[in-house]
């Protein structure tokens, strides 16, 4: 379980986020909606260790990660998915995932467990992934973070910028990733994605969690979605 | 399996070539190679790590001086490897520092060292030879029963020690470091948020550039008997830079290519013109125009992806 307890964080003297708290549970689809600047990113980064905590702590299962250097988050079992994909452009498709799969010396069945999952990215594993569509780069980058075969899964607005066939594609796979057990913590912007894929909600509001709903609870025209998101 | 036999035609091409060159070309080939290895290892840093260095002349003096000065109280097989070692170890202590910047910074900061290094070498004169460097006897250039005064000896040694560090740097990026190499190259940050550590990957790179750096300048010293501070000068650390960008920066065979015209493009201009320097620079100007990533670079954009 992911737990944040009353972090603190921002950058120089600018203070973002302001005692956030939440848990992801295994198996659990937690999505963390709000306006621009509220926190959401930062809180990600945050748990990343891409920004120092000034109060509060981070545990996976019990043990501290914040104050950790970056790059042990992803060693600790945090997958991560920033906006933006950011591929390895010139590398091919299986190349990125190698990369996924060496950070916990992961193998062929870790490998082929998250090819089930995106069998157009098995048809193009010789491809360089410059030259996918901007839906396939969103699912590499999925499937790259799934290599790690994390405990964790951070994604930042996945579905932003995608035609909607993907994004029914990108639905189906987090929601069957509820059944690996994998917590995913998504930032989500669009109201009918979040409510096909979450089992809670987190708005947040001036950096701290102002609502935690469960996502049942929530039609399209739930008064939280004009408060915190504004739609 | 296409590119291990491609490297190997390179190879066996190279050894079967001695035969027909004239004595003169003989000669310059085996320096070629043995610039080829010090090219090599700066693509190491530069082409798949993203490393712009400009003072790996360091690397390079390292080993020459450390083979160099080694051999006057030491058999050649024990100061080659010795070399080897310098030129790592002063990447090492190098990188160390230089690391904790990037870009335009690291640039500077290993310019810096590589000129420190340099003045280090003329200020020292009575050890290093000054600005005059110093000659390797006859005797102290044998290498294991080899006289790498020879023209053939040279010739082979020169080889062997290019065929080993083009199939170690083709293992190289083959491997799974090679990967997180180009994955530094490619966006740190995002390495970083793979689990991979930019500063480690980047020093173990630079490293084993040096190490490669250091091998060059020893052999060199070995087989063309000659230590001098030219070498450790910023030209030093301009060339290999430029037979990379000729070559193909992130190709394996971009550095021998790269190393091979260059030499011969001066060469031959320089024995037409006093203005060789110009058509070099002509010619650098037509690549970047025509061919922006290189000759292999351009050849694999073109068709020959699986060219590593």
């Amino acid at each position: 379980m992911l737990r944040l307890d009353g972090i603190d964080a921002g950058y120089g003297n600018v203070q973002v986020l302001r005692g956030l708290s939440l848990e992801a549970s295994p198996g659990e689809v937690l999505c963390v909606m709000g306006r621009n600047g509220a926190g959401k990113t930062t809180m990600l980064r945050a748990i990343m260790g891409q920004v120092k905590l000034t109060a509060g702590n981070i545990t996976l299962d019990g043990a501290r990660v914040d104050g950790l250097p970056p790059h042990r988050a992803p060693r600790q079992g945090i997958g991560y998915v920033p906006q933006g994909r950011r591929l390895f452009g010139p590398m091919t498709v299986a190349e990125n995932l190698e990369i996924g799969l060496m950070t916990r010396g992961k193998g062929a069945a870790t490998r082929e467990r998250v090819l089930e999952l995106f069998p157009r990215l098995r048809e193009r594993l010789g491809q360089v992934s410059a030259t996918l569509s901007g839906g396939e780069q969103q699912m590499l980058a999925i499937a790259r973070a799934l290599c790690l075969e994390p405990q964790v899964l951070l994604l930042d607005e996945p579905t932003e910028g995608l035609q909607p066939s993907m994004i029914a594609l990108i639905r189906q796979t987090v929601t069957a990733l509820k059944a690996t057990g994998v917590a995913t913590v998504l930032v989500e912007q669009r109201v009918e994605a979040v409510l096909s894929m979450a089992d809670r909600v987190a708005f947040v509001e001036n950096g701290a969690v102002a609502e935690l709903v469960a996502a049942a609870g929530l039609a399209a025209d739930a008064p939280q979605f004009r408060r915190y998101v504004g739609v | 399996m296409k590119a291990l036999a491609l490297h190997l035609a390179l190879i066996g091409a190279l050894l079967a070539v001695q035969v027909v060159l004239p004595p003169y070309h003989y000669t310059n080939v085996a320096r070629v190679m043995v610039l080829a290895v010090y090219a090599m290892g700066y693509n190491i840093a530069f082409g798949y790590t993203g490393l712009l260095s400009l003072g790996h002349a360091l690397f390079f003096a390292a080993g020459m001086y450390a083979t160099g000065l080694a051999v006057h109280s030491a058999p050649a097989l024990l100061a080659l490897p010795l070399g080897m070692l310098a030129g790592a170890a002063m990447a090492l202590a190098v990188g160390l520092l230089a690391l904790r910047t990037a870009g335009v910074a690291f640039m500077i900061v290993t310019l810096m060292f590589a000129q420190a290094g340099y003045l280090t070498i003329l200020y020292y004169g009575p050890v290093t030879g000054g600005d005059e460097g110093f000659v390797l006897a006859r005797e102290a250039r044998m290498l294991a029963g080899l006289d790498l005064s020879a023209d053939g000896p040279r010739y082979l040694t020169a080889l062997a020690i290019f065929g080993v560090a083009l199939l170690a740097n083709l293992a190289l990026v083959r491997s799974g470091f090679g990967r997180v190499m180009v994955a530094m190259r490619e966006n740190e940050e995002r390495s970083r948020m793979l689990g991979y550590d930019p500063f480690r990957t980047k020093l173990i790179a630079l490293t084993l550039s040096g190490l490669y750096s250091g091998t060059a300048g020893a052999a060199y010293a070995l087989m063309f008997g000659y230590v001098g501070a030219s070498f450790a000068a910023i030209q030093y650390s301009i060339l290999p830079l430029l037979w990379v960008l000729l070559g193909g920066a992130g190709t394996v065979l971009g550095p021998f290519f790269g190393a091979l015209l260059m030499f011969y493009l001066i060469d031959l201009s320089s024995s037409v013109t006093d203005a060789s320097n110009l058509v070099v620079g002509v010619a650098l100007l037509v690549l970047v125009l025509f061919a922006p990533k290189g000759i292999l670079g351009t050849i694999r954009e073109r068709g020959a992806r699986w060219l590593p």
